[in-house]
């Protein structure tokens, strides 16, 4: 503790779970708006990532709202969320945002686009497999060419929808953040627009990580072509992010509120190896700067040309320091803004602890889990877009 | 028979017939009374049911504070711990007291030794001191209150009396109340896992008795009090003061009141 903080102010109110919560949803989005771009955009290159991006989004939707539920103080109450709203809150829109997300969004669309293969899946299995199959078509086997023609057609037009429903739901996260007037590291129009891009940053970068290390398990040859779209897509939305961020900063600075003193003396002390080193250097200016020169953002096949197992190595590399940069930048906004006093006169200090509810095993689990549940996901509705599968459904359709 | 025995005789007699009197005037006015009460009850509000009836939208209230009547002694902050079962670690208070001392060059600092509860200690360093004074907290029991905007369930409102207080029978314990009250004057009560705060003692105001605080103090640095209509003491506190809120650029629009207060108090 530095400086005076109000007597209230000595526990964080929100821990090291609170920080998941954004990552995770962080990374719903960003997959969703990948997979989003294929369908909706056309980009033919991501296609072998299309359904992969889609079941990692569902994997991870999944997971978002245990850790919010363990943080609880009374999880046991926490339908009354749904049940009586308080319709000024913004915390309160939470319920009906994941719904629609879930149920409107990512089911629909994941049903419409494997109809047919769980069509012929279910044809060509024996057993519980077949039974498993048949109650995922939900009894609806048609897949004659006007069944298929429609399942595209509303596939196209959940895809419309779900990019603002994912939008709205990570951008809403921001909100939760932004709109809270009484903390000034938090409240910032840009919050929501922030989330948003490193949201999409987060979820590309997770699908080019999650799509070379199934390849290579799978001993399949990596797709260059998709690689490079990813890494340019990539290397897009990180300028977008990073210029807004750059703008947020430079908008506080020539602003100099009252709590800018306090603020600064946070980001140079306790902020400064979570804040600097990773979220920006590492995580920012490092895969930026490297993917400038390796992927085809700036130039056709990149300015620096090397063989492609060393810029596979490269996109490896940029993919993983981009998630420790935006687990950073959730770790800054939820914990910054509580390593402050409200009075702005002193600062205190956050101890993640291993144990217990909160702690740093709960925080590994629950980010183990959406991997288990995407292994799951991907047993029962395999995404390859390669031959093995396609003949599968080629001879049975 | 001596005088002494009928004078005895005379007021046994005499009492007997009083209290065949008295017996008969009761059994005459229960009788009355029964036949009586649907029509008493009709016109006339009986005191026993108007002392039991508290009525919220006859009030509203807030406080006003004088720092330049604290004296830092910190009962108020005793006080509310004992009458509202506050957690007695150092961390979790509904009120609480602070010191300021102001430099000749400038530089503020301030304390609030568990929540001034035990008084300060005098200054270690007492040079260059160009002013020091005290200046005691709490819920502003906001008119536009935040914590109410944020709470996703409703179980943080405001009472019609204007009072902000927590339902901990539907608190979810998400702590977003907290992290929207600018003043710190909210916390997770660590038992009841609950968002607990100042209630300005409710359970009082019901029973026509003032916030525990403002009972203890021994200046008279709190002053509780209706804030609809004029003479009230509380307006008249607000009427011959300079009144300050604590953050007014938040539009939070507090309810409690301070006099005179410096521009370094936030």
């Amino acid at each position: 503790m530095q400086g005076y903080i109000y007597p209230n102010e000595f526990e964080l109110q929100w821990s090291l779970l609170i920080v998941l919560y954004p990552y995770i949803t962080g990374l719903v989005a960003g997959a969703f708006i990948l997979a989003s771009l294929e369908r909706v955009f056309n980009v033919k290159e991501v296609q072998p990532t299309y359904r992969l991006s889609l079941l990692t989004a569902l994997a991870f939707l999944l997971v978002a709202t245990l850790p919010l539920l363990a943080h609880l103080g009374h999880p046991e109450r926490s339908y009354e969320i749904f049940m009586t709203p308080n319709r000024q809150s913004a915390m309160a829109m939470f319920g009906f945002v994941y719904a629609w997300y879930l149920m409107v969004v990512l089911l629909v669309e994941i049903w419409f686009d494997y109809r047919k293969d769980m069509v012929a899946w279910y044809r060509d299995s024996k057993g519980f497999k077949r039974w498993l199959y048949y109650a995922l078509t939900l009894g609806s086997t048609d897949i004659s060419e006007k069944a298929l023609r429609f399942d595209d057609s509303a596939g196209r037009w959940i895809t419309i929808i779900g990019i603002p429903s994912a939008f709205l739901l990570h951008g809403y996260v921001g909100f939760i953040f932004g709109s809270v007037k009484a903390n000034p590291w938090w409240s910032s129009v840009l919050m929501p627009v922030v989330f948003l891009f490193s949201a999409i940053v987060s979820g590309i970068a997770l699908v080019l990580l999650l799509y070379m290390i199934t390849t290579l398990f799978r001993w399949r040859p990596i797709n260059m072509a998709c690689l490079d779209k990813l890494a340019q897509f990539l290397f897009y939305a990180l300028v977008v992010d990073f210029s807004l961020e750059m703008l947020d900063f430079l908008h506080r600075l020539y602003e100099s509120e009252e709590s800018i003193e306090i603020l600064s003396q946070m980001i140079q002390s306790r902020l400064f190896l979570s804040l600097i080193v990773l979220q920006i250097l590492l995580g920012t200016v490092i895969p930026l700067v490297t993917l400038g020169l390796f992927s085809p953002g700036l130039k056709r096949g990149g300015f620096v040309k090397v063989r492609p197992e060393a810029k596979q190595l490269v996109y490896l590399a940029c993919a993983v320091l981009i998630q420790i940069g935006i687990f950073s930048i959730r770790w800054n906004v939820v914990i910054g803004g509580q390593l402050f006093s409200k009075s702005l006169r002193g600062l205190t200090v956050y101890k993640v602890e291993f144990l217990g509810i909160e702690g740093l095993a709960m925080t590994l689990g629950l980010l183990f889990l959406p991997f288990v549940i995407l292994w799951i996901l991907v047993k029962v509705l395999p995404p390859w877009t390669d031959q093995e599968v396609g003949r599968l459904a080629k001879a049975t359709g | 028979m001596s005088r002494e025995s009928k004078i005895t005789e005379q007021h046994e007699r005499s009492d007997a017939v009083q209290q065949l009197d008295r017996r008969q005037f009761l059994n005459e006015m229960a009788a009355a009374c029964g036949a009586a009460t649907p029509l008493l009850c009709a016109f006339v509000r009986l005191p026993a049911t108007q002392a039991d009836a508290y009525e919220p939208t006859e009030h509203y209230y807030g406080m006003g504070v004088d720092p330049a009547k604290c004296i830092g002694c910190g009962r108020c902050a005793a006080a509310c711990k004992i009458e509202n079962d506050v957690p007695a670690e150092p961390h979790f208070v509904n009120t609480w007291v602070e010191r300021y001392v102001i430099r000749a060059g400038g530089d503020v600092e301030v304390d609030s030794p568990n929540a001034g509860i035990e008084g300060f200690s005098p200054l270690e360093n007492e040079q260059g001191v160009l002013k020091t004074f005290f200046v005691p907290k709490l819920c502003n029991h906001c008119d536009e209150a935040p914590c109410v905007q944020v709470c996703p369930v409703g179980a943080t409102f405001m009472t019609q009396d204007g009072v902000v207080l927590v339902d901990d029978q539907y608190c979810i314990g998400c702590r977003y109340c907290i992290q929207a009250c600018p003043y710190g004057a909210r916390y997770l009560h660590p038992e009841e896992h609950v968002a607990a705060k100042c209630t300005f003692c409710y359970h009082r105001l019901v029973e026509g008795l003032v916030p525990a605080c403002v009972e203890v103090c021994p200046t008279e640095a709190r002053v509780f009090g209706e804030l609809e209509g004029l003479p009230t003491p509380l307006n008249r506190f607000i009427r011959f003061n300079t009144i300050q809120v604590l953050k007014p650029h938040l539009n939070t629009k507090p309810k409690v009141f301070y006099a005179n207060l410096d521009g370094e108090v936030r």
